[in-house]
C-alpha cells in the first residue's frame, strides 16, 4: 500500500520562503551598502543645497504653501538636480540592481532545478523574487526620504504638516511602483537573456535610450503625427511622451509635492486667464495625476505579467 | 511483491519531430535501485524531469507513489527527493542555510528541520563544512550536499541524475554504500542515471540501457550480459606443460586461442554457449585445469555494443 498519508504539501506559502531568502540575501548583499550609501551621500547633498536656497529667501517665504516640501524640489548651486529629479534618476537603477540576475543567476549557479523540484509552484519563485525586491527597495526609499526630512528640520529649524507628510507618503508610494516597473523590467530580461551581465546592459541600454534619447524621439514622433501645426505637434508630443514611465513619473511626482500644480501637459493663456492662485488639497493633487498614477501601475504589471508568463513557459534547462 | 511506486507507460517526449524519449516503459518498486544507462544526450534528464512534473510528456502515462506528476505536481515533488546534473547551491549562503531553505520550501518543522539536517551532514561527510559558504565547496563536496539536500525531505523516492560524475574514485563508493543503505533500510526506491557504467553497475538492482530516446535491454546486469549473442571469452589456467594452441586448433567451436598474461593462462574465445563442452574436452585429454574465468563478465559488452555500435562490430 502507497504511503497516501505523507506529509501535506504547504500550499501557496512557497513565494514567502523564497521572498525571505531573497530579502536577506539583498539585505547583506554588497550592492545594497554600494547603493544605500551613494543614495544617502548624494540626497544629503541635494538637501542641503536646497536648504541653503531655502534660508536665503526665508524673510520673504512667509505663506508661501508646503515649505517644507520644497525642500524636495528645489536647488541651488553648486548641487546640479533636486531631490525628486535626482531620485527620479536613480530609481530605475535601484530597480535594475535587484532585478537583472533574478532569474538567470539561479540558472548560472545551477539552483534553478534544485528549487524548482521543491514542492512550490513555479509562479511563487518569480512573486518571491519581486516582492523581496520590492520591499528593499521601498525601505530604502522610506529610509532615505525620512533621512532627508530630517535634515531638513536640523537645517531649516521648519517641522512639516501633516499635509505635506501625506504628500511625501503617497510620493515615495508611488516612487516604489515607479521602481517596480524597471525591476519588473528587469526580471523580465532576466529570464530571456541568460547571462547577468548581458541582462543587466540590456536593461541599464533600455533606461539609457529612454532618459537620453527619449525626449528626441517623441518630439520627431510628435511633429510627423502633428505636422505643420506647432500646437498640434505639441500635443502629439506630449501624448506620445507619456508612454514613457519616465515622463508619467515626472509629470506625478511634481503634482504630487506640488500643491500649486493644477494641471500636467498644455494649458493654454485663456485657460489660465482668472484663475484663482490657489492650493491644492492632497486629493486634489491625485486627481490630477490620476491618469499617469494608473497608467504607471498598469504598465508595471503589464510588464510583471511579461516576466511571468515567459517563465511559466521556460524550459527548466534552457 | 509491493505496489510499484514509479510507473512509466508509453512515456514520450517529442521536440518537434524528434523524439527525445520514444515509449518508455518502467516500474520500479520500494528498495529496489535502478539504473538508468547511457550515454549524454539519450534523454535520461528528459525522462527524470517528467517524472518530477517539471517537463509534460508528448503522450504516455506515468504514476509516481500513484500520483500523475503533471496533475499533482506539488504532491509528487514533496515526496520525491531530486539530485540534478551538476547541482548548484547559493553560494553566499553555508551548506547548513541552503538545507534550511530546502526544508522550508518543504514546510517541514524547524525543530525536526534541524534535526535532519544535523543528521544528514553527518551522514554524507559534511559535519565540519556545515557553517562554511558553499562557495568554497569543492566539487565533490556539493555533489554530496546535493545528496544531503534530496534528502531533506525524507522523500519515497529518490531520483539522482549522474550522481558520481565530478566525485573521487574513494568518494563514489562512499556515495554509492549510502544510497545502497537507503534502498536498504528505508525502502527507498532509487532511480539513478549514469553514462559511467563501471561506477554504477554494482549497485544497481535493474538497469536499463537507454540510446537516443528507446530503451534497448532491461534486466539484472548479470541477465543482460547473458543475454549477449557473440562469442564468449574465457581465461583458462592449465598446468604449463599443455600447449592449448596446438590441442585446440582442430576444434571448431573454438575461435582463437592466445597466450594470457602469465604462462599456463590462455584467452580462448569460444562460440556462445559452448563453454561446458571446451571444459569437457580439455580435462578429457587430460589437461589439468586450474582455473576458468570469464574475461568480459559483466554489462560492458553489452554497453559498448549499443553505446559504440563501430567498436563492437569491428
Amino acid at each position: 500500500m502507497l504511503d497516501t498519508a505523507a506529509p501535506t504539501v504547504p500550499a501557496g506559502t512557497g513565494w514567502k520562503v523564497v521572498a525571505r531568502k531573497e530579502l536577506a540575501d539583498h539585505l547583506l548583499s554588497a550592492r545594497f551598502v554600494v547603493l544605500i550609501g551613494v543614495l544617502a551621500v548624494s540626497a544629503a547633498a541635494a538637501v542641503f543645497a536646497a536648504s541653503g536656497g531655502i534660508r536665503e529667501v526665508a524673510p520673504d517665504a512667509t505663506g508661501i504653501p508646503a515649505l517644507f516640501l520644497k525642500l524636495f524640489t528645489v536647488t541651488t548651486d553648486p548641487v546640479p538636480f533636486p531631490f525628486v529629479t535626482f531620485v527620479g534618476f536613480l530609481a530605475p537603477l535601484l530597480g535594475i540592481m535587484f532585478g537583472f540576475d533574478a532569474i538567470n543567476g539561479e540558472r548560472a549557479q545551477g539552483t534553478l532545478p534544485r528549487l524548482l523540484s521543491q514542492p512550490i509552484h513555479r509562479d511563487e519563485v518569480i512573486i518571491g523574487k519581486f516582492v523581496a525586491g520590492l520591499a528593499v527597495i521601498g525601505v530604502m526609499l522610506g529610509a532615505l526620504t525620512a533621512f532627508v526630512s530630517g535634515l531638513g528640520i536640523f537645517r531649516l529649524g521648519l517641522v512639516p504638516e501633516p499635509t505635506e507628510v501625506a504628500r511625501l507618503a503617497v510620493w515615495v508610494v508611488f516612487t516604489v511602483v515607479y521602481v517596480g516597473f524597471w525591476l519588473a523590467l528587469a526580471t523580465s530580461v532576466s529570464v530571456l537573456v541568460p547571462r547577468a551581465a548581458t541582462s543587466a546592459l540590456v536593461t541599464v541600454g533600455i533606461w539609457l535610450v529612454l532618459s537620453l534619447f527619449g525626449g528626441f524621439i517623441f518630439r520627431a514622433v510628435g511633429s510627423f503625427i502633428g505636422g505643420d501645426d506647432p500646437t498640434a505637434a505639441l500635443r502629439a508630443e506630449l501624448a506620445v511622451s507619456r508612454i514613457s514611465p519616465l515622463t508619467l513619473y515626472s509629470e506625478a511626482s511634481s503634482a504630487l509635492l506640488d500643491p500649486s500644480v493644477r494641471a500636467t501637459g498644455l494649458v493654454s493663456l485663456e485657460q489660465i486667464d482668472r484663475a484663482m492662485v490657489s492650493n491644492l488639497t492632497l486629493s486634489q493633487s491625485l486627481l490630477v495625476v490620476w491618469p499617469q498614477i494608473v497608467a504607471l501601475v498598469a504598465l508595471t504589471a503589464i510588464v510583471f505579467a511579461a516576466a511571468f508568463v515567459s517563465f511559466m513557459r521556460q524550459d527548466v534547462r534552457a | 511483491m509491493a505496489e510499484p511506486t514509479v510507473v512509466a507507460s508509453g512515456l514520450t517526449k517529442r521536440y518537434g519531430d524528434r523524439a527525445v524519449v520514444d515509449h518508455l516503459d518502467l516500474e520500479l518498486h520500494p528498495g529496489e535501485i535502478f539504473g538508468l544507462l547511457g550515454p549524454n544526450g539519450a534523454g535520461k534528464t528528459t525522462t527524470i524531469l517528467m517524472l518530477l512534473g517539471l517537463i509534460e510528456p508528448s503522450a504516455g502515462s506515468m504514476r509516481v507513489l500513484g500520483l500523475d506528476p503533471t496533475r499533482h505536481p506539488l504532491e509528487v515533488k514533496r515526496r520525491v527527493g531530486y539530485l540534478p546534473d551538476s547541482v548548484g547551491f547559493y553560494d553566499q549562503m553555508t551548506g547548513r542555510e541552503n538545507l534550511r531553505f530546502t526544508a522550508r520550501l518543504n514546510g517541514l518543522p524547524p525543530a525536526e528541520a534541524e534535526e535532519t539536517i544535523d543528521r544528514l551532514l553527518r551522514e554524507v561527510g559534511l559535519a565540519d563544512a556545515a557553517d562554511r559558504p558553499t562557495g568554497t565547496y569543492s566539487r565533490g563536496m556539493l555533489q554530496r550536499l546535493g545528496i544531503a539536500d534530496a534528502l531533506v525531505k525524507d522523500p519515497r523516492v529518490l531520483i539522482l541524475d549522474e550522481p558520481t560524475t565530478a566525485i573521487d574514485p574513494e568518494g563514489v563508493a562512499e556515495m554509492l554504500a549510502l544510497i545502497r543503505k537507503l534502498a536498504d533500510e528505508r525502502g527507498v526506491t532509487v532511480l539513478l542515471s549514469s553514462h559511467l557504467l563501471h561506477q554504477v553497475q554494482a549497485i544497481c538492482d535493474r538497469v536499463a540501457i537507454f540510446v537516443e530516446g528507446k530503451v534497448v535491454a532491461m534486466g539484472a546486469p548479470h541477465e543482460l550480459a547473458a543475454q549477449g549473442s557473440g562469442p564468449e571469452v574465457m581465461e583458462v589456467g592449465v598446468d604449463a606443460e599443455s600447449d592449448l594452441e596446438e590441442l585446440l586448433a582442430p576444434v571448431d567451436y573454438v575461435r582463437e586461442v592466445r597466450r594470457g598474461r602469465l604462462p599456463g593462462l590462455w584467452i580462448v574465445t569460444v562460440e556462445r554457449g559452448r563453454v561446458s563442452d571446451l571444459v569437457a574436452l580439455l580435462v578429457g585429454k587430460g589437461v589439468r585445469l586450474s582455473s576458468l574465468r570469464r574475461v568480459t563478465d559483466d554489462l560492458e559488452v553489452v554497453y559498448r555494443r549499443y553505446f559504440h555500435p563501430e567498436v563492437a562490430h569491428a
